[in-house]
């Protein structure tokens, strides 16, 4: 009984929340939606081979059949856009994802639960927090050498303190509302209050920092593969490609202008959303 | 002044635990590579005698905690080990090279805060246009990568305008001019996104002092609305800009590293990235040390400032 209602009400603020996301919101939503399909798409809608070289388009200017130019060995730098699109947002998602994940159960029980387990919890992970964010990520890229797959979990690395510790505060918060109290009283299990309370009540502060940072972790990424620490070519990476833009900057800059422009609309859609997200989803100003 | 002493020394001692798990932490990168790390130095087709004799170097042999306390012991006299490729003495190379990060990441906050703070202001009580410009650029500059923006700035000023230099360094003792012209580009790089977020924290903060009592009060007293917006609100709405400012200069010094990197400035940050391209070990962890290091000494620096511009947050950390 309890259950279903929790999950109906749970489901009509969802439902109304996204009806009530202001314009910006929803058209954040809307470009992440479309990239989203591009990456995955991208094989059908890349005209071309994103690494086929051609000798007879070597740095040629955009036109009909190649919207965004060609770059010094002549491959189609719109083709590399998209597939790298779909390295970039990859990572970023599985970052994003396992930092979260990690988060969630970490957070919830160091708020609920307080005291020792909190200590036991929270300051390790504090010290994650110890460095600046891009040296910890080149940290562990000095340690593990570089690579996609690690730049994905330095990315994770940096944002699991981050999440966590939004994840802590807003589950202290709703652990302190009454219906928790009433669980309790109820005589379940910690368990199956964190379950059924606790988590569903404190999940939408963690929601809102993970979009806002999903956006920043594009640039990471991107900084990343740019300092030749993070994705390792021939594999089309937007940081690389900036990389590679940068060497033919005066003859052809539309090398570099096209991939720099798609990171930028991709961090603009990601922060357009969370900004959005951040004034329903948490009313108590947990998110930094 | 009694409990802000007490705030000062409290603050002084927490950062010590901060130093020692940071100093651990980057003791510990070389140790926690895979496999052996003299042989992923030196590549494959090194001799056993070569890596024996780099592993003493090293003092790899020794157990963990002597390692450590002679590592520290160096690094607080200055002796920072030898570049593993250069042969060179780490402590001159660090000296060398830390003014120019801090040149770049002080003249780049220094920058945001003189354009960020007013123009946060005009947002909080400009009209229509005034907020419509300070949000479309902030939006701006949160959402551009730093560093396509740099290379944008060298296309239009270094390539087409011809007015800057694309890249390289002068060192400010050697030809004043010459060195801020090399500098600017790379400062207008970084300022960028750190004016967004000072401006964003500025009207955020001055909102919401705007709102309170006292400020309806110095209306009705008929206080000038220059001398109430930045004499009296401002100044209340300073500490959380002052938070926000030593965060961000943890930010500055990553960007710090791309930006380097991008305008070949001989700073520490790209000492880090040519360091673990090469596998240079000691490098790698002698650079990390210093950007660790500046950061932590500038979390601290912060913190007793917004503790001193509002007492609140001082009092706060003795009960």
């Amino acid at each position: 009984m309890t259950t279903t209602m929790t999950v109906t009400s749970g489901v009509r603020r969802a439902r109304s929340a996204v009806g009530a996301l202001p314009r910006s919101a929803r058209a954040g939503a809307a470009i992440l939606v479309v990239l989203a399909a591009v990456a995955v798409l991208a094989p059908l809608i890349a005209p071309h081979d994103p690494n086929a070289i051609d000798s007879a388009r070597i740095l040629a200017a955009p036109d009909l059949g190649h919207p965004f130019g060609s770059d010094a060995l002549g491959r189609d730098v719109f083709s590399r856009t998209v597939f790298a699109f779909r390295t970039s947002l990859s990572i970023v998602f599985a970052a994003v994802a396992v930092a979260s994940l990690v988060a969630l159960p970490l957070g919830t029980l160091a708020g609920y639960f307080g005291g020792w387990v909190d200590q036991i919890i929270s300051r390790p992970l504090d010290m994650l927090l110890v460095l600046p964010a891009l040296l910890l990520a080149i940290s562990l890229i000095a340690i593990v050498g570089p690579g996609s797959l690690v730049a994905a979990l330095a990315i994770a690395l940096i944002y699991l303190p981050i999440l966590a510790r939004v994840q802590r505060a807003s589950a202290l918060v709703v652990s302190q509302s009454g219906f928790v109290e009433g669980g309790r009283a109820r005589g379940w299990s910690p368990l199956a209050v964190i379950r059924r309370h606790v988590v569903p009540n404190a999940l939408g502060p963690l929601l809102v920092q993970a979009a806002i940072l999903a956006g920043f972790a594009v640039q990471i990424e991107a900084a990343l593969s740019f300092l030749g620490l993070g994705t390792q070519p021939p594999t089309p990476s937007l940081g690389l490609m900036l990389s590679d833009g940068r060497d033919v900057l005066t003859q052809a800059p539309w090398v570099e202008i096209f991939p720099g422009l798609a990171i930028a609309v991709v961090v603009l859609a990601f922060n357009l959303l969370g900004d959005g997200l951040r004034r329903h989803l948490d009313p108590q100003g947990v998110v930094s | 002044m009694n409990h802000r002493l007490r705030f000062v020394l409290r603050r002084l001692v927490l950062t010590i635990p901060v130093l020692l798990v940071m100093s651990v932490f980057i003791f510990l990168i070389i140790r926690l590579v895979p496999g052996d790390p003299v042989r992923t130095m030196l590549g494959f087709r090194a001799t056993p005698a070569a890596v024996t004799q780099v592993r003493a170097q090293l003092h790899l042999d020794d157990p963990l905690w002597a390692q450590y306390r002679d590592w520290i012991a160096g690094v607080l006299h200055g002796d920072f080990g030898e570049d593993f490729v250069s042969k060179a003495p780490l402590g001159e190379l660090l000296a060398q090279r830390i003014p120019v990060t801090l040149e770049l990441t002080l003249l780049s906050m220094i920058l945001a805060v003189v354009a960020g703070v007013p123009l946060g202001v005009r947002a909080a009580v400009g009209g229509r246009w005034a907020r419509r410009l300070t949000e479309g650029f902030v939006v701006f500059g949160v959402s551009v990568p730093d560093f396509w923006l740099g290379i944008m700035l060298v296309l239009l000023f270094a390539g087409t305008l011809t007015w800057l230099p694309p890249s390289g360094y002068i060192p400010f003792t050697d030809d004043p001019a010459g060195n801020l012209q090399y500098i600017l580009l790379p400062v207008l790089t970084l300022a960028a996104a750190e004016t967004a977020y000072i401006i964003r924290t500025t009207r955020g903060s001055m909102l919401g002092v705007l709102g309170r009592p006292f400020i309806v009060y110095l209306r009705a007293k008929g206080t000038r609305e220059r001398s109430i917006v930045y004499g009296h609100a401002l100044r209340n709405a300073a500490a959380p800009i002052a938070t926000v400012v030593g965060i961000q200069f943890g930010v500055l010094l990553g960007g710090a590293i791309v930006v380097e990197t991008l305008f070949a400035l001989p700073g520490v940050g790209r000492l880090i990235v040519t360091a673990i391209n090469q596998r240079n070990y000691p490098v790698v962890q002698a650079g990390l040390f210093v950007v660790a290091t500046l950061f932590i000494v500038v979390s601290l620096i912060t913190d007793l400032v917004v503790g001193f511009i509002d007492p609140r947050v001082s009092d706060r950390g003795q009960s």
